[in-house]
């Protein structure tokens, strides 16, 4: 058993974590952050602290203004624990929460159960999956593992190098890229002709946005030094040990293009794994065609004392994240009766109106970035699951048999049974189970999702207390035993 | 596949790569330091042994597992690299419990 109980136990140091975990600790509460990485800033701020670049252009300024979060958080006085892992969480008889934490290799290796009486959990976004034919070939890559190369290592892409997809993510990873000497050499936007003229309808408010300047000027950037091919409907990647190659279709006509490096992004979507095996509540985003959790105007999940923040909560940008993290803080306070109503309402005013102040114009990248179906809908032997290497094809004839969930598709196929647990199907399974039932992917449900929800060893679980999710995870049937 | 920038900053950190030396830097996941060496599969797969190597970089898609010193199914993108460590690629399915040195 945990020896102490802390008041908040945050769960990732990104943007919203750190935010949350500053504010919490700030207030007096007792504060501890789990962060998987070895330094804090996520993925937006990745390496911030150790990073070998020299020249701050090549990341930008985005990435720097994340130094004045970092220092405050170092500043507040919260416990950190870097490079572990938090493989269950779950409430106990006293009303607090167990949280089994395990540690990376590079850490001192802990097989330790925490508690705290609230949890923040910030463990941001995962890349939403791109089921192309070749998308498990080595050299091909997500935008942020591109991303997370240059940022951690001063790695960069050589030989021939191809980007496909859409999104901010897309073209700032390729900017960065550029930046740092790297070569890019074709843009593959997979933006459907007439999604600008469905998303301008949100402009107005996009107007307003202070995305609008920022990305347009990377967008140009990019543009200016790279060949962009507009409106591609299908990509795949040839080859046998590794790409080679890349094929690409624009109205109905096929091109080829040789290819070192792939480089895919449909942009990100809420990492839910840690909620979902909570038991939080989640729903289906049509709009953003993804799933997040549900939760009240201060982040509170339809668990007590759980909240969510930052983009785990919703895509919505670094802003909105820090916002959202202090908010969660704020209820969390006051739930645990730190603070009074009034003084958490006060507070919350300026982390408020900074999140309405993120949120105009975000419709309008939600609707130009949604990928079109054919990128989130595949069909015949491109792989939905690359863990267990399940098709399109057999995924569709499981629910055409029958397979009425995600859930039931295990049973029937393995898919979202490998060790990802899910992660890099569990949207395309559902997704396709919905349109052959001719249903919405929120009335299949997300899949099951089961502690652990990271790796584990027997000694992390032997460490676990027998409450009842270790009565769950054992027994059959444990209200007859 | 990947060039380091000629103005990096950081110090090189000596391993053995499937039992030849390589001279990572400091802050390279073993990952990193498998795509620096010029690798871009690090694995194959249990179910048809299809070649794999990083896909998220960032511990969720479990392509770049990778036995490190003698601990097999290790996520290479999450480990640091340390002096002397011992990286093995994979093939196919590994056994549960590592083999005893020297065997």
């Amino acid at each position: 058993m945990a020896a102490r109980v802390h008041d908040v136990a945050v769960i990732g140091a990104g943007p919203a974590g750190l935010a949350a975990a500053t504010s919490a600790a700030s207030l007096g509460l007792a504060t501890i952050v789990f962060d998987e990485s070895p330094s804090p800033g996520g993925a937006i701020w990745r390496a911030l602290t150790t990073t070998p670049l020299r020249r701050p252009e090549v990341l930008g300024p985005d990435y720097w203004r994340g130094n004045a979060t970092v220092r405050a958080f170092q500043a507040a006085g919260a416990e950190y624990l870097p490079a572990t892992s938090v493989w269950a969480a779950a409430r106990r008889g006293d009303g607090a929460f167990d949280l089994g934490v395990t540690g990376g290799r590079h850490a001192a290796r802990v097989a330790e159960i925490f508690a705290a009486r609230a949890l923040v959990i910030a463990t941001g976004t995962l890349e939403r999956p791109f089921p192309v034919p070749g998308w498990t070939l080595p050299g091909v890559v997500t935008a942020g593992g591109v991303q997370t190369l240059l940022k951690r290592s001063a790695l960069v892409p050589d030989r021939r190098v191809v980007f496909a997809g859409s999104g901010p993510l897309l073209w700032q990873v390729a900017w960065q890229i550029l930046n740092a000497g790297g070569r890019i050499d074709l843009v593959l936007e997979t933006i459907p002709r007439g999604r600008l003229a469905e998303a301008m309808r949100h402009a107005p408010g996009f107007m307003f946005s202070a995305y609008l300047a920022r990305g347009i000027e990377l967008v140009r950037s990019v543009r200016r030094r790279t060949r962009v091919v507009e409106h591609v409907e299908a990509v795949e990647a040839l080859g046998a040990e590794r790409v080679r190659r890349v094929r690409f279709a624009v109205d109905g006509a096929w091109q080829e293009a040789e290819c070192d490096t792939l480089v895919l992004s449909h942009g990100i979507v809420p990492n839910l794994h840690l909620p979902a095996a909570m038991g939080c509540e989640l729903a289906w985003n049509a709009t953003r065609a993804a799933f997040e959790p549900v939760a009240d105007d201060w982040g509170g999940t339809t668990i007590g004392s759980v909240f969510v923040a930052g983009d785990g909560a919703g895509v919505a940008g670094v802003e909105a994240a820090i916002a959202r993290g202090r908010l969660a803080a704020l209820a969390a306070a006051n739930a645990l009766g730190r603070i009074d109503a009034a003084k958490r309402d006060a507070d919350a005013d300026a982390p408020r109106k900074a999140v309405a102040h993120a949120l105009r114009g975000r419709a309008f990248l939600d609707v130009l970035y949604r990928p079109a179906d054919a990128f989130r809908r595949p069909v015949g032997d491109t792989l939905v699951c690359r863990c267990e290497e399940v098709t399109a094809r057999e995924v569709r004839d499981a629910a055409r048999a029958g397979a009425s969930d995600a859930d039931a598709l295990k049973v029937g196929t393995r898919c979202g049974m490998g060790p990802c647990q899910g992660r890099f199907c569990a949207l395309t399974a559902c997704e396709l189970v919905a349109e052959e039932r001719g249903v919405s992917p929120g009335d299949v449900g997300h899949p099951r999702v089961r502690h652990p929800v990271r790796p584990a060893t027997l000694a992390d679980v032997a460490a676990w207390p027998a409450n009842d999710v270790a009565e769950r995870a054992v027994a059959r049937d444990a209200s007859s035993r | 596949m990947y060039a380091r920038l000629p103005d990096a900053r950081s110090e090189t950190i000596a391993v053995a790569i499937d039992g030849e030396p390589f001279e990572a830097r400091a802050g390279d996941t073993v990952a990193a330091a498998l795509l620096a060496s010029g690798r871009a599969a690090m694995r194959s797969t249990p179910v048809s042994g299809a070649p794999r190597g990083p896909f998220c970089m960032m511990g969720v898609c479990y392509d770049c597992l990778v036995t490190i010193d003698d601990a097999p199914n290790q996520q290479a993108c999450l480990v640091l690299v340390a002096p002397g460590m011992r990286i093995r690629t994979q093939s196919g399915p590994v056994a549960l419990a590592p083999p005893a040195e020297g065997v």
